[in-house]
């Protein structure tokens, strides 16, 4: 079977989207989770219960983010290249907050003494809190454009430095991201435990689901005032294109002209706020997967709106708008992608198939009883 | 522009360090999750509790490592970008490829099914919970494939062509990628080795109870294990030593003459040189004592094979800079518009060595306008220093040779059922944990900063691959990392080494040591 390159590149940008998603719906809510702990769990027994809600399960979760990683490595070098090194310092942190994860779940309760386990608490908190706020923030200098160009060789340079990351729409979209798994984290617990801790992560659901709609509305208002990019100009895109060869302008309509050009676009944004708002209204009638279930589609409906909004850009450049790399000429070579393609086709199912298989064998609802039963073997 | 050579060699620091680090823990994980899976499967067929208590004691210890594999792990795979970012440019199209099929294939099985490993002992049958072990053993071995296949592929870069047009390596073969002869070595030399660093590992802490007579039933069923174990995959490093990959490609070709110190070509069968002292600036030995044939067969597996010497390798090479900047003068040509057969045929001609040609940018922007000193310079480049890596080789062969009598002899002891009485045995045993830690580093020194001038041998500087950051920016990710490692160290073996005095009592099943004592107290 031959795909000719036009479809393998947007083939793509959907696989991509795939797996971003992927991470944001399952590594999101321990995220979310995790930055709860001091909300949701008052005593030591209570955020036992919120950790290993999550627990078993989270390493598999964040092989998404890792995933998405290595996948972008080989499908967009160029991408991984340029924003990796653009948001070095962003990434530093990323990396440290990450740091605490693994770490924090597995030796948290190795000690009993109330300092050690408060200290790892706090640091399971910042390790759920910064990484859901930069990637927002990291979303949000997307649509504002980052300081970065080509030259002849392909080799990136840098203007501004870490600090341009920190403007008003990215730090925004830094709060959005937060209200967002802070919500699915909620969701999840509201899911997965009883009592006190469900009581509170209702609360949660109910509150993040209407803070997230509000926001995302909000946001939709602002990116209007912002200036999009399109392609004036650009070779044929079924063959290789590199950046440089292209012509950018600073588009009519800002980033909202896909939406006027394809109107079924428009289901995106409004499975985000429809989720949202769905997720608040069932932790209010106390349906727990329904929360749960909204919450999900609110989160695809947000990230989709990013990704086709931007869409054919990937990393829009404000030193050098014609450095911007779009999903045209940021790719591997034709005969890579239909490679990897092969390659996800087969072990995607495989990896849905037995990570659905672990999440049965785990389920079922993690109370203060068990924890206190199973205290020597549990997180 | 290039980016400023101080940044460069941060970058080259950052990287060497957090792999190193890195590397700290990842041979447990190869090593100990097979040794789980052998536990578990005498409880499977046996019955026996003690076995069960084995896999679930080691299996503590396992997570504790593992957390730090992770996160130590999440760095190394986005660090390509942030601070190489020419280099995932230049090799992303083939580099990236083994990468991401290692976390598809190999990553997402070992951390899915890891939580399952220690929270679904009651939630699975005997069989299916063994089924789970061995899949993240399965899981972290396939991920050393994967990642060895991409580090063996910037040793030997087969399978993959220049394109002018994008400025970068692409994929040619993925077959070619991963048969690469240097990687399929790499990959048994280096689970081998955590093997090896596992069982020395279980040895050691079993013999510590051993000495101090605390849980011996369950002590010598680990010892046993870690004996048998260990004997056998310190016999296949030995027999499977990485030296048959140092014929292929022509960094391990630099490599081999730097870790043997031969500076001359020696008539074939090389002779094996046992010590020296390396003298860089006059290419030259002290104190020279060798085995004639010696280095010969191993490194060529005949007598009548040459193995190059340093000086020889360095006229080759200054050859072959000459012929790059020919490939350089073509492409910057081809890249200003010329479409001439003549720019094309003289491209084609000299595009092998286009990367020795890429030697000479540190020294000239411009590459055809080298000066002969600058030739020379850059020639000089291609050959690492020599001292270093001599010693670091025989540092990691020669604990290579103590953990075989180290396991012979607990082998030997055990057979005879006469283990106990060795009291300087176990002692040695337990003294011995650190060392293999040492020989695998010493082995990825070798391997690595061997490899420099290049990231991608005979391919890609080193100069040219980093991102061009500012050195405060490298500074703050230093003092972070190492930061912040050093705690998380600190913590970990605080926690390794208070759940090895605890032993298996750590689980709480009332049959072990100090419950015992405490329940008599």
């Amino acid at each position: 079977m031959m795909i000719d390159y036009e479809t393998l590149k947007l083939v793509w940008w959907a696989l991509i989207a795939v797996l971003l998603i992927g991470f944001a719906l399952t590594g999101g809510f321990d995220l979310g989770a995790a930055a709860l702990l001091p909300f949701v769990g008052k005593t030591d027994e209570e955020r036992r219960v919120a950790i290993n809600a999550i627990g078993p399960t989270w390493e598999g979760n964040q092989t998404w983010l890792i995933t998405a990683g290595g996948a972008i490595f080989a499908a967009w070098p160029l991408v991984y290249a340029a924003a990796f090194s653009v948001f070095y310092i962003a990434f530093m942190l990323l990396l440290f907050a990450l740091f605490l994860r693994p770490v924090g779940f597995d030796y948290r309760s190795k000690v009993t003494d109330p300092r050690w386990r408060t200290t790892w608490d706090w640091g399971l908190f910042v390790g759920g809190l910064v990484p859901a706020i930069l990637c927002g923030v990291a979303i949000g200098n997307l649509f504002v454009g980052l300081s970065f160009r080509f030259d002849d060789t392909m080799r990136v340079s840098y203007g501004a430095g870490f600090f341009s990351l920190l403007n008003p729409f990215s730090l925004f979209c830094g709060v959005v991201s937060l209200a967002m798994l802070l919500l699915h984290g909620a969701t999840f617990l509201h899911l997965r435990t009883d009592a006190d801790v469900q009581r509170r992560a209702r609360t949660a659901v109910i509150a993040f689901g209407l803070v997230t709609a509000l926001l995302f509305a909000l946001g939709g208002i602002w990116v209007r005032q912002l200036a999009g990019l399109h392609i004036a100009e650009i070779g044929d895109v079924n063959g290789v294109v590199t950046p440089l060869s292209k012509s950018v302008q600073v588009g009519e309509g800002g980033w909202l002209a896909n939406f006027s050009l394809w109107p079924l676009a428009w289901l995106a944004p409004v499975a985000g706020l429809a989720g949202a708002l769905l997720a608040a209204l069932s932790g209010y009638l106390r349906w727990q997967w329904p929360a749960f279930l909204a919450s999900g589609l609110a989160i695809t409906g947000i990230i989709l709106t990013a990704g086709l909004a931007l869409f054919p850009f990937v990393l829009p450049s404000s030193l050098d708008i014609n450095s911007s790399l779009t999903v045209w000429d940021s790719v591997s070579s034709r005969k890579t992608l239909a490679i990897m393609l092969g390659v996800v086709i087969v072990f995607l199912p495989i990896i849905s198939i037995y990570t659905t298989w672990v999440y049965r064998v785990m389920r079922g609802t993690v109370t203060v009883d068990r924890i206190r039963k199973e205290t020597h073997t549990s997180y | 522009m290039l980016p400023a050579a101080d940044v460069v060699e941060l970058s080259r620091l950052q990287f060497g360090l957090t792999a190193m680090f890195h590397f700290l823990f990842v041979p447990l994980t190869l090593g100990l999750s097979w040794i789980l899976v052998i536990c578990e499967s005498m409880y499977v067929m046996t019955g026996q509790q003690v076995y069960k208590d084995m896999t679930r004691f080691w299996g503590k210890l396992f997570g504790i490592n593992f957390a730090m594999g992770v996160t130590t792990g999440i760095t190394l795979e986005f660090q390509f970008g942030t601070n190489w970012a020419y280099y995932s440019h230049y090799v992303g199209d083939i580099f990236g490829v083994p990468l991401a099929i290692e976390g598809l294939m190999a990553f997402f099985l070992e951390s899915t099914f890891v939580g399952l490993f220690f929270f679904g002992w009651d939630r699975l049958s005997k069989g299916q919970h063994l089924f789970v072990t061995f899949l993240v053993a399965l899981g972290s071995n396939l991920s050393a494939l994967w990642i060895l296949i991409a580090n063996g592929w910037m040793q030997n870069p087969v399978g993959a062509v220049f394109n002018p047009e994008t400025m970068r390596m692409e994929l040619a073969s993925l077959g070619e990628v991963f048969f690469n002869p240097v990687a399929q070595v790499k990959f048994v030399h280096t689970v081998a080795a955590g093997y090896v660093a596992a069982s020395m590992f279980v040895l050691g802490v079993s013999a510590w109870y051993l000495l101090k007579a605390r849980d011996t039933g369950f002590a010598l069923r680990s010892f046993a294990i870690a004996a048998g174990f260990g004997l056998a995959s310190t016999l296949s490093v030995a027999v499977l030593g990485d030296e048959s990959g140092y014929t292929a490609g022509e960094v391990q070709k630099v490599k081999m003459a730097a870790i043997e110190a031969e500076w001359e070509t020696q008539p074939a069968p090389a002779a094996f040189n046992l010590f020296a002292i390396p003298d860089q600036e006059n290419e030259r030995n002290h104190y020279e004592v060798k085995i004639p044939y010696v280095l010969g067969l191993i490194a060529t597996r005949s007598l009548d094979k040459e193995v190059t010497g340093i000086k020889d390798l360095k006229v080759e090479h200054e050859v072959r800079i000459r012929s790059g900047m020919q490939a350089y003068d073509a492409l910057s040509k081809m890249k200003a518009g010329d479409k001439s057969e003549a720019v094309k045929a003289q491209f084609a001609k000299h595009e092998k060595d286009l990367g020795f040609g890429l030697l000479l940018k540190k020294y000239t922007p411009n590459v055809i306008d080298a000066t002969e000193a600058q030739i020379k310079a850059a020639a000089n480049d291609t050959i690492p220093q020599v001292a270093p890596l001599y010693w670091s080789f025989r540092v990691m062969v020669g604990l290579g040779m103590w953990f075989l009598f180290i396991f012979a002899a607990s082998f030997y002891f055990l057979a005879r059922r006469n283990l106990a009485p060795q009291r300087w045995l176990l002692k040695l045993a337990v003294w011995s944990i650190p060392l293999p830690w040492i020989a695998i580093e010493c082995g990825w020194f070798v391997a690595e900063y061997g490899r420099q001038p290049w990231t991608i041998s005979g391919i890609l500087p080193t100069r040219l691959s980093a991102s061009a950051l500012d050195a405060g920016q490298l500074h703050f990710s230093l003092i972070g990392l190492l930061g912040i490692y050093s705690l998380l160290f600190a913590v970990e073996m605080y926690l390794m080494l208070k759940y090895i005095r605890l032993g298996p009592s750590s689980l709480h099943t009332g049959r072990y040591f100090r419950e015992a004592q405490a329940q008599q107290a």
